[in-house]
């Protein structure tokens, strides 16, 4: 159903559930079952390859976005798990991608976004231009408000050149390199992403002892039952150490992220448990048990945050469940 | 908090009654809390007393952010200035909101680290007023301004309690409150402890000086290297006006003949950099660059920046007082931006220094004038109204890195409609219900949570 259409014959009781390509459709917990199904438009709307800044229907994918980019020498390092993800999608979940480690979380990169409000108003917040702090950081509350605020529409983005070069090593400890991309560890040696010009990559490597190069970048875990933690980056290795042995994992080293995925349910909320007592925390991405609300724990600030998702939709139509205090505000 | 650290004499309150902006205001009384515990107690005192409170670091900001309206206590952070903790693994490290700017850069020196975002005025400036206004600088073009580099903020809210927001865990769970109070001006509460990340020194540093016979070859050559795909570490333009000032003040070695000169610096591995200087010196010259140089070592590196950093303080010698601007433009729009920024100002006959951050297209258009001369404040306030509207005719935004505060509050409605401006109200209602931090700051009256009138065309003026 087009976004403009949906609310208006449904009266203004209606339940809404943004949707992309449900690449992520069960990130925070499953859309409410009553709820009307909408959907951002699609396609390029502004690219100045000279400025560095695209904007973008919300439900423009993200290997179109890519493509785009790419013609003029560019990318957005959103790095979705599948590229058919949405970048109205991807914010949404605030899922940032790999090489966050060099380029910035997903926060980082978006500009402006425009988006409609529960009661049907189309709004503004941030600003095109790749430096602005007019007015309130609203493109930031939306990263991983997972539509409970508002329906993304159209969104800018800051672009950055694609790399002469990049290239993925294995090597037994990578901490020398020079601002790496990314540096993976699933518990052997680590996997690390080596951007920039081609001479540099190269004398990166050879610096790296007893390196081998990858011919494809490291595959993250998967399984029917899949999330991410988040811990401080120097919690990581206690962290693995104490996750089940039935759950996969990959680290992102110096970022925090913990990727596990497990073919039991029931590893994964022992995974969160061990998050919790490491002072983070797993958003589920798949799978789960089924009374799962998503996060696994209370929200910090959770009042402040329900007087947010209040303001923001003060009939509380967007996404329903999504987020744990939206759930409770409704029921 | 002891006597010895709140104030309410007159003389004293007179120091706090503005900050670097143009508008003056009045506090009730100000203190100088030493810690988290005592700026909660300040705020609780002020709301017993049914008093607003405004925070404050060094008070550098130029927009009024820190102006005392409504009769507030100030809350003063600059005793809260120490380096808490520095964790050179991790590259982070906490700090108080009071600390300078430099003085953190300073302090993890040793370990072949600092801190990005480097305002001009970062010998004076505080982080936590970094975090109230989302400060950028030169080295935010590849680096990001200030929100890029807060991971987590301790704050005050409105109603006194303590919290955090963000955390040192790459993503918090729920709504992102760290972003939305980065930026926040303190209307969203007061920060007392920071973590910032701190970035590793590059390897390799070339700085180069490019000199043109127009301001145009000169904006033209910006274009040509974002468009190229290069991104340096900074890219600043100085027109010839500030130049001449500049190299009169200091002697940065400037070429005093130039119309504009871009100071370009680009850092990382050897190859790249490089690349990157090859790239850039090929653009400048096929753009007429009359002369391309590349410091020789660090002492010319470091005069070369003197000369960008010392660039206000010049102004001094062209013409007693001065008026700032800060917005930005797309980058494919300088040309046409700064030709119009020079009409306005020759059209009302007031004399106008560019010095900016040209790589992201952030104007800093001066306006130099005498106050002694009659009418003169009308003249330049017109101009830059004028400005202003220039960059928001040509896809721009009002402020780039100092702030809405007060200054360009009621200029707000130019760029957002009264929808947004009311989703806005509605955050910081969120955070702020009874409207008692930084109260009539960054938005203008009438964009009030709930309610959906229109700002009527013509206010803001």
């Amino acid at each position: 159903m087009d976004l403009n259409d949906a609310h208006q014959p449904a009266g203004s009781d209606a339940i809404l559930a943004p949707v992309g390509a449900r690449t992520h459709w069960f990130v925070g917990g499953p859309p409410a079952r009553d709820a009307i199904e909408v959907r951002a438009p699609d396609g390029v709307i502004e690219y100045e390859p000279a400025d560095m800044t695209i904007t973008v229907g919300a439900g423009t994918s993200f290997a179109t976005l890519d493509r785009v980019l790419a013609e003029h020498g560019q990318e957005c390092p959103l790095d979705p798990r599948a590229p058919t993800a949405t970048i109205g999608g991807i914010l949404a979940c605030g899922l940032s991608g790999t090489r966050r480690l060099r380029h910035g979380p997903v926060r980082d990169q978006v500009l402006e976004v425009r988006f409609e409000t529960g009661d049907g108003r189309l709004v503004k917040g941030g600003g095109p231009t790749v430096k602005n702090v007019t007015g309130y950081d609203i493109p930031r509350l939306f990263v991983g408000s997972l539509g409970t605020l508002g329906i993304l529409q159209q969104v800018t983005l800051r672009c950055r050149p694609r790399p002469a070069a990049a290239r993925w090593y294995e090597s037994g400890d990578t901490r020398a390199v020079f601002r790496p991309s990314a540096r993976l560890w699933s518990g052997g040696s680590e996997a690390v992403l080596i951007e920039g010009a081609g001479a540099d990559v190269a004398e990166q490597a050879r610096q790296l002892a007893g390196h081998t190069e990858l011919d494809k970048p490291p595959t993250p875990p998967d399984g029917p039952h899949r999330g991410r933690v988040s811990v401080a980056p120097g919690r990581v290795a206690e962290c693995v150490r104490a996750l089940p042995p039935d759950v996969d994992w990959c680290a992102e080293l110096g970022v925090g992220t913990i990727h596990v995925a497990t073919d039991r349910a029931e590893a994964l909320a022992r995974a969160r448990r061990v998050a919790h007592d490491h002072d983070g925390w797993l958003l589920r991405e798949a799978g789960g048990e089924p009374d799962d609300d998503g996060f696994g724990c209370a929200l910090p600030n959770e009042a402040l945050m329900r007087r947010i998702k209040a303001a923001f939709d003060p009939g509380g139509r967007l996404n329903p469940g999504r987020l744990p205090l939206a759930s409770r505000g409704r029921g | 908090m002891g006597r010895e650290r709140a104030s309410l004499e007159p003389l004293e309150l007179a120091l706090y009654a503005r900050d670097a902006g143009v508008a003056t205001g009045r506090a009730a009384a100000v203190c100088f809390p030493s810690s988290g515990r005592e700026v909660a107690a300040a705020v609780r005192v002020a709301r017993r007393h049914e008093r607003p409170f405004v925070a404050r670091g060094s008070g550098t900001g130029l927009a009024g952010g820190a102006t005392p309206l409504d009769d507030p206590v100030v809350i003063v952070t600059t005793r809260m200035n120490r380096v808490l903790e520095i964790d050179a693994e991790a590259r982070v490290a906490w700090v108080e909101p009071g600390v300078l700017n430099l003085d953190l850069s300073r302090a993890v020196a040793h370990l072949g680290l600092h801190y990005a975002p480097d305002p001009s005025s970062q010998q004076a400036c505080t982080i936590g007023g970094n975090v109230g206004t989302n400060a950028g600088g030169p080295h935010c073009l590849a680096e990001g301004v200030t929100s890029a580099h807060v991971l987590a903020v301790d704050v005050v809210l409105a109603d006194g309690t303590e919290t955090r927001l963000g955390g040192l865990e790459p993503d918090a769970p729920g709504y992102d409150l760290r972003g939305c109070f980065v930026g926040s001006e303190g209307t969203m509460g007061i920060a007392t402890r920071i973590a910032v990340r701190l970035t590793p020194d590059p390897p390799c540093v070339a700085t180069m000086l490019c000199a043109f016979d127009s301001v145009e070859s000169a904006a033209a050559t910006v274009s040509g290297v974002i468009a190229a795909g290069v991104l340096p570490a900074a890219l600043e333009m100085m027109d010839a006006r500030i130049t001449q000032a500049v190299e009169d003040f200091v002697g940065a070695g400037y070429p005093r003949d130039a119309q504009a000169v871009l100071l370009v610096e680009v850092d990382g591995l050897p190859a790249g950099v490089a690349a990157n200087v090859e790239s850039i010196s090929e653009i400048a010259r096929s753009n007429g660059a009359t002369s391309v140089r590349v410091a020789a070592d660090d002492n010319e590196r470091a005069l070369l920046w003197k000369g960008r950093k010392s660039a206000f303080g010049a102004i001094a010698r062209v013409a007693p007082d001065y008026y700032l601007h800060d917005a930005v433009v797309p980058r494919t729009r300088l040309v046409e931006v700064l030709r119009r920024v020079y009409a306005i100002a020759g059209a009302h006959n007031l004399i106008v220094m560019n010095v900016f951050h040209a790589g992201d297209g952030n104007l800093h258009p001066l306006l130099v004038f005498d106050r002694r001369e009659a009418g003169v404040w009308d003249r330049v306030y017109a101009a830059g109204i004028e400005i202003l509207e220039a960059c928001l005719d040509a896809g721009g935004v009002l402020t780039g890195e100092h702030g809405v505060g007060l200054e360009k509050r009621d200029l707000m409605p130019r760029m957002f409609s009264a929808a947004d401006l009311d989703a806005q109200a509605c955050l910081r209602d969120a955070f702020d219900p009874d409207g008692v931090a930084n109260p009539q700051k960054v938005l203008p009256r009438g964009s009030r949570c709930g309610e959906l009138q229109r700002v009527p065309e013509g206010t803001w003026i």
